[in-house]
């Protein structure tokens, strides 16, 4: 395994970009645990500072230090956005791997389903629901509503590998053997559906943060709660651009555009080294 | 033909799907958490001062009978499903007494018309620069492209939006950065309004753009190098064909189909990103309305646009399914 | 040059270097073979025994990773060595005077296009005809293929597999070129259609009088079109010979087990198959490439390649066993 990452590491730029990018950001969110300041009080340092080297990355309107805030912001955030993916993955396996072995009417049922919900526009459907919500809003209950909307893309993929996979010797073999629908899916299928999981997982957790930025932004969500899209809530709402603090809006933008990259990076490199015809189409260069 | 009518039918029945379960989303939330939309409009009627018991109780019969909430639960569902057959959404209440219908009306070109310019630009520049990509892998000016574009694909819509915002509103401000217009020219067929429209349209066009392009670079790209290993092409190259010929009609050409479909399936993610585009520059289109609904208060508004929203994105998918098979011709097979 | 396609040493290897390790698959190594006008020499062999990679080579179809290391290919209508004609010519040459019948014509025609225009892909470029003329001509040898020329405006989707294996011919052949390369045109075929395409191919090459080499691992087939058979084994060339002397008196080892294994009318005896499995060509086995599964195997073929020897007029062997027991022969003759 690690010689794996290794030679991912080695041969490939993008997973070198996305690792390294990757790891400054997860860096980043680890020293937010020693954050001098306590992240949900405001007006602890003087406002207004430009980037010195007391304040790395100046200091908001809000008194509060730029550079801590976007650190407990990303982890903030890069936690929703993990328990979203989790939760959506394990919909998307299942979606997926049922319909791609059992076929079929069911088959047919249930990608008809998932086109619905591809299609299906996803931000206003939000905004009614944080409209019907209000203050009885939370992070979880919002985490819960995407995960439910945000699977069809990744089922559709884990379908066509188990599609594939079905038709494969092995599968027949257990069969015959006497295994069980479930036991052959938890056993012999998984596997190798894992990898292919793994960097949907990454692009998930990208397409998360990236809503939440969205709705925080807009003032959709809990404001109080220090993440990348509240931060720049807050600047908007002290009009952090015109007023010149451009330090505030820059740092939350910049880091959240690493994470992207990195992420996305990672996920797109990891799928090339399993799909054996790019890997194919990489020698043939 | 007959077969062409059978896939007709199932794209027709897609679209009936599609519009059906997500009207029935949008009622479940309604329904099924604890706010109460009309108590909600009367707390923040009655909340300064005091008010006469009987007014407020002739305010709550009249808003539960505006919001269509009177009634059972079957009842309400199906006042629900005729009001939308009729488009009949109630007044807005954050701008009595206009109807809702007429104010989604008047926001819903401004959309559509963001949406399909930026999407054919995109989808169109997107797919045969990523074409060329994939088919000349030496040329390092298409390199270069494409790690722009790999660049560009991950980034969410707002940031992008704001990004676009912060350089040409702030750092570089040639272009307008909010409005459909300019406020002092009044609408009509002027020269002077349209030009003002096509000046004020630039910046959310290209933010929206610079979001899908990514997307369709690197998709087309991927997808052009591996038919270009298919048999057809390998064996028309041996053949000595005009390279010129294979690269449109034997790989591109093969390509747009998938393309096609691509588009289809993000054309929800793509709205998506119109709206928010549109609440960034203050564009005069659903999603300013939107945050405005929200803002305000306004349940008929919000309610509106979802469902609007949801039954526009289903017709357009449903019009690109329709043209699909005239890229593939061996769907009827299928 | 009384040959219509002369190949010496010729060596072709796939060399891939990804994510750090090298790799050298030596898929054609060293062949040496001559086919003469208006003959169809046949390839047979095995799976992943080289001869796919034989037949881009020699048809100039290589990409990377594959690579020619060298060797000669000399056409009898070329001046030079195949690989150092320039784009223009060999792009001049290509389906005028050299045409590919590919393998299991699933998907050798462009799925949205119909057939008319693969046709006007293809050949128009090199007939100096006019379009209607170019049709005639078309629908001739559609007809001569028992093809309707209502084809014409079908998708390939919409034709049998046997109709375009037919189509592929009629392609092939329009233009009426010196040297037709067949790669398993009949393997992805059921055997009715098969006797059908044959025939026809058989047919189409005696009108033109090109010169063609025909492959495929199916004896029966190489039994019923091919005049002299190659036999090829882990990318060298093995045996040589008429059709008919390699089927009464094969030489070789392998050759003998292939025909061997070939069931006749009236034949109880049980088959034996070769215990092991062709080689690892990223890896292949020192000396004699047969040599691990070869009964006869003794010290000097673990060590050193047999070369190809003529040991009867018109007839070449690759082994020593074979070489050994002719010498042997020829001298209690002398006696």
């Amino acid at each position: 395994m690690l010689k794996v990452l290794r030679d991912l590491f080695r041969h490939s730029r993008e997973f070198a970009v996305g690792s390294i990018l990757v790891l400054i950001v997860l860096g980043i969110v680890v020293a937010s645990f020693f954050s001098p300041y306590p992240p949900l009080d405001s007006y602890v340092v003087p406002p207004d500072i430009p980037p010195s080297w007391d304040h790395l990355l100046g200091t908001n309107s809000r008194g509060q230090d730029v550079f801590w805030q976007v650190a407990v912001a990303m982890r903030n955030s890069l936690l929703f956005g993990i328990s979203v993916a989790l939760i959506s993955r394990v919909i998307s396996l299942v979606i997926g791997l049922v319909s791609g072995y059992v076929g079929g009417m069911v088959d047919r049922i249930l990608m008809s389903i998932n086109d619905t919900f591809v299609v299906i526009p996803l931000f206003p459907i939000l905004t009614l629901f944080y409209f019907m919500m209000h203050d009885h809003m939370s992070w979880a209950l919002l985490a819960l509503a995407m995960a439910s909307l945000g699977w069809p893309y990744d089922a559709r993929l884990i379908r066509s590998v188990a599609l594939s996979l079905r038709n494969r010797e092995f599968t027949t073999q257990s069969i015959f053997s006497g295994m069980s629908t479930r036991q052959i899916l938890l056993e012999e299928h998984l596997p190798y559906v894992l990898p292919i999981v793994f960097s949907t997982t990454l692009n998930n957790i990208n397409w998360s943060i990236g809503l939440e930025v969205t709705l925080s932004v807009i003032g959709l969500t809990n404001i109080e709660t220090p993440t990348i899209g509240t931060m720049i809530y807050w600047a908007n709402q002290h009009t952090a651009m015109v007023a010149g603090i451009w330090w505030w809006v820059l740092a939350p933008v910049a880091i959240v555009i690493m994470t992207f990259i990195g992420l996305f990076l990672l996920s797109v490199s990891i799928n090339e080294f399993i799909d054996p015809r790019t890997r194919l189409a990489r020698i043939g260069v | 033909m007959r077969s062409y009518l059978w896939y007709f039918l199932r794209r027709l029945g897609q679209f009936v799907l599609v519009v059906f379960v997500g009207i029935n989303i949008v009622f479940f939330v309604t329904h099924a958490t604890p706010i109460d939309p009309v108590e909600q409009a009367i707390n923040s009627a009655t909340q300064f001062g005091q008010s006469d018991p009987r007014a407020v109780e002739i305010m709550r019969k009249a808003l539960r009978e505006l919001y269509g909430l009177d009634g059972t639960l079957w009842q309400q569902y199906l006042t629900f499903w005729k009001r939308l057959a009729t488009g009949d959404f109630g007044p807005s209440i954050s701008a009595f007494p206009t109807p809702v219908s007429t104010m989604i009306g008047r926001a819903l070109p401004w959309t559509v018309g963001l949406l399909s310019t930026s999407t054919l630009i995109a989808w169109c520049t997107g797919n045969f620069m990523g074409g060329l990509a994939g088919y000349y892998r030496k040329s390092r000016l298409l390199k270069a492209a494409g790690i722009v574009a790999t660049g560009l694909q991950p980034i969410p819509s707002y940031i992008m939006s704001l990004v676009v915002l912060i350089l040409f509103g702030y750092l570089w401000p040639i272009l307008p950065i909010s409005g459909g217009f300019e406020m002092n020219v009044p609408p009509g067929l002027t020269f002077a309004f349209m030009s003002s429209v096509v000046t004020h349209s630039l910046l959310p066009v290209l933010s929206l753009a610079l979001i899908t392009i990514g997307g369709w670079f690197v998709g087309m790209r991927s997808l052009v190098s591996n038919i270009v290993a298919e048999d057809y092409v390998v064996y028309a190259e041996l053949a000595g064909v005009d390279r010129h010929r294979i690269l449109t009609s034997y790989v591109m050409r093969n390509a747009l189909a998938p393309q096609l479909t691509g588009l289809a399936l993000s054309l929800g993610g793509i709205f998506n990103g119109a709206i928010i585009t549109e609440v960034v520059f203050g564009y005069p289109g659903l999603g300013t309305l939107l945050v405005r609904g929200v803002n305000s208060g306004d349940y008929s508004l919000v309610l509106g646009i979802a469902s609007i929203s949801i039954i526009a994105v289903a017709a357009a998918v449903f019009a690109i399914d329709l043209v699909y098979p005239l890229l593939d011709p061996r769907v009827k097979v299928r | 040059m009384d040959a219509a396609l002369s190949v010496k040493n010729l060596r072709a290897y796939y060399v891939t270097d990804y994510y750090g390790v090298r790799r050298e698959v030596r898929a054609v190594d060293d062949i040496t073979l001559s086919v003469e006008k208006n003959e169809i020499y046949g390839i047979a062999g095995e799976s992943s025994c080289g001869k796919s990679t034989f037949i881009k080579t020699v048809g100039a179809a290589i990409r990377p990773p594959l690579r020619v290391l060298g060797g000669s290919i000399k056409y009898s209508f070329l001046e030079r060595d195949l690989y150092d004609l320039d784009e223009r010519t060999l792009a001049d040459i290509r389906w005028k005077q050299l045409s590919f019948i590919p393998q299991g014509s699933m998907n050798v025609l462009n799925p949205v296009r119909r057939i008319r225009e693969s046709f006007q892909d293809f050949a128009f470029p090199h007939m100096r005809l006019s379009r209607s003329e170019f049709f005639d001509v078309v629908k001739q040898r559609l007809e001569r293929l028992h093809l309707s020329p209502s084809i014409l405006t079908a998708f390939p989707h919409e034709l049998s597999g046997g109709m375009r294996q037919r189509v592929a011919i009629a392609l092939a052949t329009v233009c009426r070129p010196e040297f037709i390369i067949a790669d398993e045109p009949t393997t992805a075929l059921d055997v009715v259609v098969q006797k059908d395409v044959l025939a026809l191919t058989l047919e189409t090459q005696r009108e033109i009088g090109s010169s063609m080499i025909f492959v495929t691992h199916d004896l029966t087939v190489h039994a019923n079109i091919s005049k002299r058979l190659g036999i090829m084994y882990a990318g060298r060339l093995i045996e040589e010979g008429p059709t008919g002397d390699l089927f009464r008196d094969p030489m070789h080892p392998y050759t003998q087990h292939l025909v061997a294994s070939l069931p006749q009318i009236g034949d109880l005896t049980p088959k034996t198959a070769l215990n092991g499995a062709p080689p690892n060509l990223a890896q292949p086995p020192s000396g004699c490439r047969f040599h691990p599964r070869c009964p006869l195997a003794t010290d000097i073929c673990r060590q050193t390649n047999p070369e190809l020897i003529t040991v009867v007029p018109g007839r070449r062997v690759a082994c020593y066993a074979v070489a050994a027991s002719l010498e042997a022969r020829s001298l209690t003759n002398d006696k």
